[in-house]
């Protein structure tokens, strides 16, 4: 019997150590493992018998822990009354597992749990077996593309990085861009925590296909607990000779290192990142030359993401046909979604490509949190944007998403519902942007900066005829005038929800409407006939302008109202309305 | 290829905590390697908890790194800090997740119970809030870090309950 504890960030934060650590006192040897995916299960504790059946249990408090000793035991037990649910059971069985194949199965600090699942099979064959070419070969065949954002063939950079003419030193690098900025995503950071191994033997077989003997992980310094569990990832990588000199008995030699960034979302793009490597301000040059002719010290390196590595050993185990076999035409194989913002059912998943935005939002993720109405799920972070729930049909797929205006991008989907404002979100996206902006391109730095304060004035009711025209017109100038990623994709978010939602700009601008209910400024608050005169908003007010005696209905002086919604937040008979 | 004045300088530091022998062994490890400057503020920030003026000047000094430079790639990153900050640093996660689940009430919940602004210190000492773009743990939205402790799912209510529970900790130490 085996009990195990998801212990990712979000498993730790929902109480999973205080879980584990009574486990621990009670002896029960329970086994770390990372994020399963279903984060609003979290904590979660499966339990292993000796014929390999596994149970789930869920939302594990202390008192489902102590029943959970005692089924462990063989003792008594009402364990059964937290078992997972079997519609949620099913959600996690309707998924497709490549880059997450272990998280949250194997416990990651164990090295020879992840050998047991076929772990370094693949990393041997590439070294032992196959030349770089049938290697890259394989990669071409399976169709993969950079999960990062922009989908670029993965086998075409590992191709030039590999063709690519070293200097005298014969240096290559192989880089995994682990510096997740993209607000709304956390998929790296779970494929990290729960399965580093999976990482290493990427950029394992990335090496030896480039022909670099030196890898580095660039990651967040935000995600203390993956650089843990990467750190001794490593090291037991090394202590089994996977990483070293003369891999497997060959003349392969490859070893790798961390290292943490300091905050900067600019850094995700490659030339950034390597500015930012070299211990420089991370700006972006102009491409070409491409990193992998002239990458990390000038030497050729081959950059790719966390997911596009993880993936890579499952498809050099099982074939680059059984890869391409899923997906679509265009976009082979699986990927991994956070799915956070208004859902029911909220966490990491990871489907085949082609499946519709409403099978996830409905199917894996439950539908939306409170039954309210499901408005538009924004896709692709800062760079990408909302699509409505009326093109909840569309697939999932590179070319067709490109097509709504959004993009895959790295793989949040934040979902929102009739509460949530567009224009507001716009101004958000916009507000990180501006703050993210390295400033090296004018239309850029200023550029934004003038979009952002468009859409601030309409946001507090200031907007004015022409500002939608003037937004559109902006966005134009700014995607063609930078030279960055970052630049040329910021102003997709207004650019969607204009597209998408130019009503509630409308409403915002020429009836001083938010028809969400979410900008404070356009609010009116008015007390209605629930009201008993208990003057408790009368008290609360800050701006003293609530009137009306004990037992006897108020009414709030509009000219004086600062729409804060004390009122609204204090009342207990419901009786401050707002429109 | 600090200025010869430099060289002669006794190295003296506004703020007296600040012990600059603690980090030799870093100096140490890094030396002669080029691209070493973020990991090196990275350690000071450690040891120090922010990175004055002063001290700046020392690292470049004894990197040989240009003093403009160093300045230019502190401002750059978010993670660097340039005044100190309270004992209990706050992360306020302002991820799109987050925003949507409510992340400026709990702002503005925490701005009104400490009475302070993003990055300055509470009154006893104890806290800083700052604003963060991601903590990555969107599932919890809305949360905030402290320390290394993830807090989630809050509420303008349960924030405060947070908060007062620590200060009752350090009250009680």
């Amino acid at each position: 019997m085996k009990v195990t504890v998801g212990k990712g960030s979000c498993g730790i934060a929902a109480g999973a150590g205080e879980i584990f650590s009574l486990l621990e006192q009670e002896s029960a040897s329970p086994i770390v493992t990372g994020c399963i995916g279903m984060c609003y299960l979290e904590p979660i504790v499966n339990v292993i018998g000796d014929d390999g059946k596994m149970q789930i249990f869920v939302n594990v408090d202390e008192t489902a822990a102590r029943e959970i000793l005692k089924l462990s035991r063989g003792e008594t037990n009402e364990a059964d009354k937290y078992a997972i649910k079997k519609e949620d059971l099913d959600a996690l069985d309707s998924q497709h597992r490549i880059a997450l194949v272990n998280c949250g199965i194997i416990d990651p600090e164990n090295i020879d749990e992840y050998i047991a699942r076929q772990g370094y099979e693949a990393a041997k064959k590439c070294i032992t077996q196959l030349s770089p070419d049938q290697v890259i070969d394989v990669i071409k065949v399976s169709g993969l593309s950079g999960r990062g954002g922009a989908g670029f063939p993965t086998w075409f950079k590992w191709k030039a990085a590999k063709d690519a003419r070293p200097g005298p030193d014969g240096k290559k690098y192989v880089i995994c861009n682990a510096d997740e900025g993209d607000p709304g995503a956390f998929m790296d950071r779970a494929v990290i925590e729960g399965d580093p191994h999976a990482l290493i033997e990427g950029m394992m077989i990335a090496a030896r296909a480039i022909g670099s003997d030196e890898g580095v992980v660039y990651v967040r310094a935000e995600y203390p607990l993956a650089i843990t569990r990467l750190e001794h990832a490593l090291t037991q990588a090394r202590e089994k000779g996977m990483l070293g000199k003369n891999i497997f008995g060959s003349n392969f030699s490859f070893d790798m290192r961390i290292k943490a960034g300091a905050g900067a979302f600019v850094c995700g793009e490659e030339t950034a990142l390597i500015a930012s490597l070299e211990g420089e301000r991370g700006m972006p040059r102009l491409k070409p030359p491409f990193p992998a002719q002239k990458g990390f010290w000038q030497k050729p390196s081959n950059i790719n993401n966390v997911e596009t590595y993880a993936n890579v050993p499952w498809i050099l185990r099982e074939g680059g046909e059984a890869f391409s076999a899923l997906g679509t035409e265009n976009s082979k194989g699986t990927k991994v979604f956070a799915l956070t913002g208004k859902i029911a059912k909220g966490g990491l998943i990871e489907i085949p490509m082609g499946k519709t935005i409403k099978d996830v939002v409905y199917g894996v993720g439950g539908g939306i949190k409170g039954g309210k109405a499901f408005k538009a799920v924004q896709m692709g972070g800062p760079s990408g944007g909302c699509i409505p729930a009326a093109l909840e049909d569309t697939m999932i797929d590179y070319k067709t998403l490109g097509a709504t205006g959004a993009i895959m991008g790295s793989g949040g989907m934040v979902v929102m519902d009739e509460t949530t404002c567009m224009v507001d979100m716009a101004r958000f996206f916009l507000d990180f942007t501006c703050k993210e902006s390295c400033g090296k391109c004018t239309h850029c730095r200023i550029g934004n900066r003038r979009m952002l304060e468009v859409l601030e004035r309409i946001c507090a009711g200031d907007g004015k005829e022409g500002d939608v025209e003037l937004l559109s017109d902006l966005a134009v100038q700014v995607k063609e005038a930078s030279l960055c990623g970052l630049g040329q994709t910021s102003p997709n978010p207004v650019l969607t929800t204009i597209r998408y939602f130019r009503e509630e700009y409308d409403d915002h601008i020429l009836r001083k409407k938010c028809t969400a209910k979410s900008c404070k400024p356009l609010l009116t608050f008015t007390i209605n006939d629930k009201c008993i005169g208990c003057t408790l908003c009368k008290k609360k007010c800050p701006s003293d302008c609530i009137t009306g005696k004990v037992k006897e209905k108020h009414e709030i002086v509009q000219a004086d109202c600062v729409k804060c919604g004390k009122c609204k937040e204090v009342c207990k008979f419901d009786a401050v309305s707002v429109d | 290829m600090g200025c010869s004045c430099t060289d002669k300088k006794v190295w003296q530091f506004s703020d007296p905590t600040i012990d600059p022998s603690l980090m030799e062994g870093t100096f140490e490890k890094y030396a002669g390697s080029p691209g070493t400057l973020i990991p090196i503020l990275q350690k000071a920030q450690d040891l120090y908890g922010y990175l004055p003026f002063d001290l700046l000047a020392y690292i470049a000094h004894r990197t040989g790194i240009q003093p403009a430079k160093v300045m230019g790639v502190v401002t750059f990153y978010t993670q660097f800090r340039t005044k100190p900050i309270g004992k209990n640093l706050i992360l306020l996660c302002q991820g799109t997740a987050c925003h949507v689940n409510g992340s400026a009430d709990i702002e503005e919940a925490i701005r009104d119970h400490l009475q302070v602004e993003e990055g300055e210190i509470t009154e006893n000492g104890l806290f800083t809030y700052n604003n963060v773009a991601c903590l990555g743990c969107c599932s919890l939205a809305p949360v905030i870090m402290i320390g290394q402790k993830f807090y989630g799912n809050l509420t303008k209510e349960s924030v405060v309950d947070v908060l007062k529970k620590l200060e009752q900790e350090e009250g009680a130490q």
